[in-house]
């Protein structure tokens, strides 16, 4: 069992509130995805739910009992560092067998669990070998190793794949995600990256200042986000938010218009622009755009576009996917 | 810019870095020249250098006299002791330092070195009378004591500035293991900081072991390490200089050899933390 409960988490730096004041319910077997601005506080959340930090205020519950007082290994977690944080001085096997050791388990308990975990994750060749003679990925697995052995509560991610090349951190993305579905055991997982947060999570926390801006589906939040700043966060490229006449047009302060939902013109459209940068991806092409009359645009356009710099083009939105904003930046929901 | 070195430049320091060197060991040799001549030939004018009758009856005499290995046992007792003593606390000093930095730590390290500054001879007679209430002049226990407390701020200093290359994620790993305090740093922060563990016992059994002011006022026999030993040669009869300088050769041949051995290692803990 694993269901996380926070209510009205709160950290204080001196008088600096990192966090003011967080309620969040994670269910059992959840992935879950806080995803955030650096410097968000989501990192900080999450040591507050590991217990390595102290919470100033609030409940931290794991199946209904508060934890807030209780040490970190108290609290049946298991957490994954950024940096590994393997032991560099203990072999692999070493590594995962130390919190087996610690809780005192025996010899014979500690060699079954560490093999099967080693075989789940392809390290039994390496079990002899220290963490300096590992790559990347594979410090990565004895990092997951270590957590996987305690059988914990639930599994704490902290941006773990950020030390990883980009094609590595795609295969890590599908590991973890396959470790999940075989243990289905509750994960948090901190990242700024919004598509390892939109891949893998069942549910995705935006954070910004320390403050959740919305909890969802990943789909949920991709076609209904709360406000301007969720919008802008989840998708890639970015939101284009447009003001003026236009917004005027739909009874709202700024419209809001994902790259991936205009359609290009030569010849006609809503929008005339000009493009400034063209990136073609191949699949796909990145039409960077000053619009007439209202500046920057992103356009992602499907497969290849002979355009270039100069080129005078049209835009038109897709009608049902406009995001209407208020002047708080927050959502009108569809005109 | 490129620094480049023409030949006599480089010859000129050679020979300066030489005669430095030289200079800085000529004492040492001729102590050990010394112990080897009789009384006599120890002070005749013009010195004699090589071609003298090399004889060992200072040694002979020297450890007739006096027992050399009752001193350096208190040697190594004290040296060592003192180092094992300090070890246990200025780890656990460091770790808080290191980990647990408050905004005065910083003060708190410069104030701990501050202390060294002090002449010891300011403290003496408060120390010496603790000392005579207690009953802890001419005891082992009481120079480990002092010896331990004198040297504390540099054991202090120098394991903090290794423990701070440590990452503090893996000792945080250890935690959510499961691992408590004692075991964490046990377990995990000692391993890793072998090295530097190490080079700080290093300098402070030969800090301890050269340590010549209070060994010689607070002992008279029974915990009189070999600084007193070397002492007992230099007044009361008059002036032996072959067997002051036998007896000096043996006080400072262990600790000489050791020095030499570990010379990179002692290197590396002065400098390290000065240097990025």
């Amino acid at each position: 069992m694993g269901a996380i409960r926070l209510e009205k988490v709160k950290k204080s730096f001196g008088t600096l509130d990192v966090i003011p004041g967080v309620d969040l319910d994670i269910n059992d077997g959840e992935f879950v995805v806080f995803v955030g601005p650096s410097g968000c506080g989501k990192s900080t959340l999450l040591r507050l739910i590991a217990g390595l930090e102290d919470v100033t205020d609030g409940k931290i519950l794991i199946d209904g009992t508060d934890v807030a007082n209780e040490a970190p290994a108290k609290r049946g977690l298991s957490m994954v560092f950024q940096s590994y944080a393997l032991y560099p001085h203990m072999t692999v096997y070493n590594n995962i067998a130390f919190g087996l050791k610690m809780a005192g388990e025996s010899k014979d308990v500690i060699d079954q669990k560490v093999q099967s975990a080693a075989k789940i994750l392809n390290l039994t060749d390496y079990l002899d070998r220290r963490p300096g003679a590992l790559s990347g990925g594979q410090r990565q697995r004895v990092a997951i190793g270590r957590a996987i052995v305690r059988n914990p509560a639930a599994f704490l991610f902290d941006e773990p794949l950020s030390n990883l090349d980009a094609a590595l951190r795609v295969n890590m993305r599908l590991e973890i995600t396959g470790l999940h579905q075989e243990l289905k055991t509750t994960m948090i997982y901190v990242t700024h990256d919004q598509v390892e947060a939109m891949t893998m999570a069942d549910k995705i926390v935006v954070l910004q200042a320390g403050r959740v801006e919305q909890v969802g589906k990943p789909m949920e939040l991709y076609n209904s986000p709360a406000n301007k700043f969720v919008a802008g966060f989840i998708g890639s490229p970015k939101m284009n938010f447009l003001g003026g006449e236009l917004a005027a047009k739909h009874n709202c302060h700024e419209i809001g218009i994902r790259p991936e939902h205009l359609t290009v013109s030569t010849d006609r459209g809503d929008i005339a622009a000009t493009v400034k940068i063209a990136e073609h991806l191949g699949a796909e092409t990145y039409l960077h755009v000053e619009a007439d009359g209202l500046g920057p645009m992103t356009v992602r356009a499907t497969g290849e576009m002979p355009l270039g710099e100069h080129d005078k083009i049209f835009l038109t939105p897709e009608q049902d996917r406009i995001h209407r904003f208020d002047a708080h930046g927050l959502a009108l929901g569809p005109s | 810019m490129e620094n480049k070195q023409t030949p006599l430049g480089y010859i000129s320091f050679s020979v300066f870095a030489w005669i430095v060197g030289l200079l800085i060991f000529f004492p040492i040799f001729w102590m050990v020249l010394t112990s080897f001549k009789t009384e006599l030939e120890a002070v005749s004018i013009p010195p004699s250098f090589i071609s003298f009758d090399w004889t060992l009856e200072n040694y002979a005499e020297v450890q007739e006299r006096s027992n050399y290995f009752k001193f350096a046992m208190n040697s190594v007792i004290l040296a060592v002791g003192s180092t094992l003593v300090g070890l246990v606390f200025a780890v656990t000093c460091a770790w808080a330092m290191a980990f647990n930095p408050t905004k005065r730590t910083k003060d708190a390290l410069l104030w701990m070195l501050s202390t060294k500054m002090m002449p010891p001879v300011g403290v003496l007679v408060p120390i010496y009378l603790v000392f005579r209430d207690w009953g802890l002049l001419d005891t082992r226990f009481g120079l480990i004591m002092v010896l331990f407390l004198m040297n504390l701020p540099i054991m202090v200093w120098m394991l903090y500035t290794y423990f701070k290359e440590i990452p503090t994620d893996i000792l945080e790993a250890a935690r959510m293991d499961g691992a408590t305090l004692p075991k964490e740093i046990i377990f995990v922060l000692l391993p890793m900081a072998v090295p530097g563990i190490a080079s700080t016992m290093l300098l402070n059994v030969i800090l301890a072991w050269n340590e010549a002011f209070w060994t010689l006022n607070l002992t008279t026999s029974d915990a009189a390490p070999l600084t007193a030993f070397i002492a007992s040669y230099s007044s009361p009869e008059g002036l032996f200089w072959a067997k002051l300088s036998a007896a000096s050769t043996l006080a400072v041949a262990p600790i000489l050899v050791i020095g030499w051995f570990s010379q990179k290692q002692l290197v590396r803990g002065l400098t390290f933390g000065a240097v990025k």
